[in-house]
Formats: structure tokens, C-alpha cells, sequence
């Protein structure tokens, strides 16, 4: 009996101590409030028609971002009439990340013509609630009667240098199928990408 | 006779002057053929598929540090010298330093510049595979494919996974801890 008590006491430790790497498919996002590009907050909550977010964490400065700001600009363009905003959230330490400062995201967003949110998550505090650990990382949540469901995690699509060949469309395909109210295919995928420069870890 | 034998004394020796001047030119292309196949450049610069860093990481007969970066990686660039330090200093250990250069260009050119410029010693794999997502798992299923990581495998199969970047004394450190 008691080396089970002693079991039990080590396993629940290590439960305690294990710590929570971000959201999961499946998870209920909580919502956040960030500063826009334009100096304005931004919550989920501001989207009372939205059936859903494509939230992507991005930067200014990452080749993987560069690669993808304009398949970028085409999902919001596609997606938001649809009910389906594109939110991008800059998830790097300027500290940490050169060419990263809210200075430099509003350049950035002008120099882009970007006509979605452009986020500066200054206190980190988003990033490590998602688990974005790559830019470009995309998290596409689905309303339901429960909040803001997590409905895909990963990458746009699997081909970084070549939009024109690249064969599958995660994002598109996972926003397709919850706007068709089927399921979605595939629901994690992985990218190689810049390290999203986190303080203090 | 003797005239006979002189004539084909000094015929052999034509022969032996023939024969040493054609290897020393043999030996001038060969250096020049080395020099050209970048034998006597910083390191070797070998173009992979997964299949083969597979087989090198499957049972390692020295302790394997693979690190994962990239040209256009910052923090990649600022740890590559702790790696040729190691690789340098311990001879139990062998560095595999894995681009991921591929993703965003598929000539490796920019990577072997990179190489000789920077007199890297280390071996430098180019890993030419297309679909990240297909594979990334296939590496390590805790890698996020973030740059850098970098993978340590022991002969004995242990593995440990770091991402982000590494500082000075780091790896040694992580050597000795898996080997432990």
C-alpha cells in the first residue's frame, strides 16, 4: 500500500509541475486584448458576427513570414467577407528580435497595405496562452456554443517558396470544412519556421 | 654488346624519366581535381534526402549532436561556433550541422558560400525534402520545427531535444548529461 501512496504522490507532483505547452485541437480559447497597428485594442469579442478567427502568429522580420505575407493578405481577403477574419499577432520580445517594435509592425502593416489586425502582444502573455512557437503559426478557432473553439494548429500550407505548388492548403481546407459544417481532414501540421523569441524562458 | 646494353640502359631510364615526369603531372591534376571537388576546403557540404540523416541517426557509434538551422536564421548563426568548438575540442562527439535552407531555396549554393566563407569545420548536411509536416515528426515528435534545435542522440539510443538557441558551455554541458 504504501509504495502506491508514494506512487501516487510522485505522479500528482509531477502533473503539478508539468507545465502547459499552449492550446491543444479541441481546447476553448480565451479571448485577448491587444493593440492594434492603428493604436485601437482588439478583442475576439469586437467580431459579433464571426464564425470563427484565423489567428495567425506572425513578424516583420522572419524569411517563413515573408515567404507567406501575401498568401496571407489573399486568406484575409477571402475569409473575412465569409464571416472568417484574419487576426495576426506579433508574438516576439523587440528586446529579443531585432526590427520587432511596435514602431516597426505599423511601418510594416502600412508598407503592406494590411486592412486586418496587426497585434502587438507586448506582455507575451497571448503567445504562451496559445503555444505559437514558430512565425508564421496559425490557429484557426471555430465558434460553438461553448466560446471559440481551437479547430486547426500549424502551417498555411506545405510549401514555403512556392505558393503556385504547393499541394495542400491547411488553413483553407480547415476553414472550407467548418464553413461547410464538415469535418476537418487535417487538423495539426508543422512548418519549419523562425523561433518566436520569447523573454525570461 | 655494350653499346646494346648502354642503349637500353638509357632507354630504361628514358622510360624511369618518362614515368616520373607523367605521375608529377598526374599528381598536378589531382591536386587540381581535389581543390576543385573542395577537398581541401573547410568542411564537406553533402546534399541529403531524410532517408539518409535517418540512418545516421539510428544507431550512432559516438554521441550525435545534430543542430537544425538555416542561413537566414539569426539566433543559428550566433550558436554555429559553440558547435565547431565542441566538435574541435571532443572527439567522442560528432557535430551534424542539418540545414534547413531547402525550405526557402532549393540551390544549395548560398549554404556551401556560406560554409567556406565562414571556414566552418564541421559536417554540414543539406536536407532536401519538400512537405516540413510530412517529416518534421519523423526527426523528433517534440520538435516544433522552429530554428534552431538541436538533437542529441548517445550510442545507447538517449535522446535529448532542445529548442531555441544554445549559449556558450551549453552543449558541453548537454554532453555530459546525456552520457551520464
Amino acid at each position: 500500500m504504501k509504495p502506491l501512496i508514494v506512487l501516487l504522490i510522485v505522479s500528482l507532483m509531477g502533473l503539478s509541475f508539468t507545465e502547459k505547452k499552449g492550446y491543444d485541437v479541441g481546447d476553448t480559447a480565451t479571448d485577448f486584448k491587444l493593440k492594434n497597428t492603428n493604436g485601437k485594442m482588439v478583442s475576439l469579442a469586437d467580431y459579433p458576427n464571426a464564425k470563427g478567427f484565423i489567428i495567425i502568429f506572425d513578424c516583420n522580420t522572419c524569411p517563413v513570414s515573408k515567404a507567406y505575407n501575401s498568401r496571407i493578405i489573399a486568406l484575409s481577403k477571402k475569409y473575412t467577407p465569409q464571416n472568417f477574419p484574419v487576426i495576426l499577432i506579433n508574438p516576439n520580445s523587440p528586446e529579443l528580435a531585432k526590427g520587432e517594435s511596435f514602431d516597426a509592425m505599423v511601418k510594416h502593416a502600412k508598407e503592406k497595405k494590411y486592412d486586418f489586425p496587426y497585434l502587438y502582444d507586448e506582455t507575451q502573455e497571448t503567445v504562451r496562452q496559445f503555444g505559437a512557437t514558430n512565425t508564421p503559426h496559425v490557429f484557426v478557432l471555430n465558434k460553438t456554443s461553448n466560446g471559440m473553439m481551437v479547430a486547426y494548429i500549424g502551417a498555411i500550407d506545405d510549401n514555403t517558396r512556392n505558393a503556385a505548388k504547393a499541394k495542400n492548403h491547411f488553413v483553407e481546407d480547415a476553414v472550407n470544412s467548418l464553413l461547410a459544417g464538415k469535418e476537418i481532414t487535417v487538423t495539426k501540421t508543422k512548418a519549419v519556421g523562425c523561433s518566436v523569441k520569447i523573454k525570461n524562458i | 654488346m655494350n653499346f646494346t646494353i648502354l642503349n637500353i640502359l638509357s632507354r630504361q631510364s628514358y622510360i624511369v624519366v618518362l614515368g616520373s615526369e607523367s605521375i608529377f603531372i598526374l599528381m598536378k591534376y589531382l591536386l587540381l581535381f581535389l581543390c576543385f571537388t573542395g577537398f581541401f576546403s573547410a568542411s564537406a557540404q553533402e546534399v541529403i534526402r531524410l532517408k539518409e540523416l535517418q540512418e545516421r541517426m539510428a544507431s550512432p557509434r559516438q554521441t550525435l549532436v545534430i543542430n537544425f538551422w538555416a542561413t537566414w536564421c539569426g539566433p543559428c548563426l550566433k550558436e554555429i561556433p559553440y558547435f565547431e568548438t565542441l566538435s574541435a575540442k571532443n572527439k567522442n562527439v560528432k557535430v551534424l550541422l542539418v540545414s534547413m535552407d531547402y525550405d526557402l531555396d532549393p540551390n544549395p549554393e548560398k549554404v556551401k558560400k556560406f560554409v567556406a566563407r565562414k571556414k566552418i569545420h564541421s559536417t554540414v548536411l543539406i536536407l532536401a525534402e519538400d512537405n516540413p509536416s510530412s517529416w518534421i515528426d519523423k526527426i523528433d515528435k517534440d520538435w516544433t520545427g522552429a530554428l534552431p534545435a538541436t538533437l542529441l542522440i548517445n550510442p545507447n539510443g538517449k535522446r535529448k531535444l532542445i529548442q531555441g538557441e544554445l549559449h556558450e558551455g551549453d552543449l558541453e554541458k548537454l554532453v555530459n548529461e546525456i552520457n551520464q
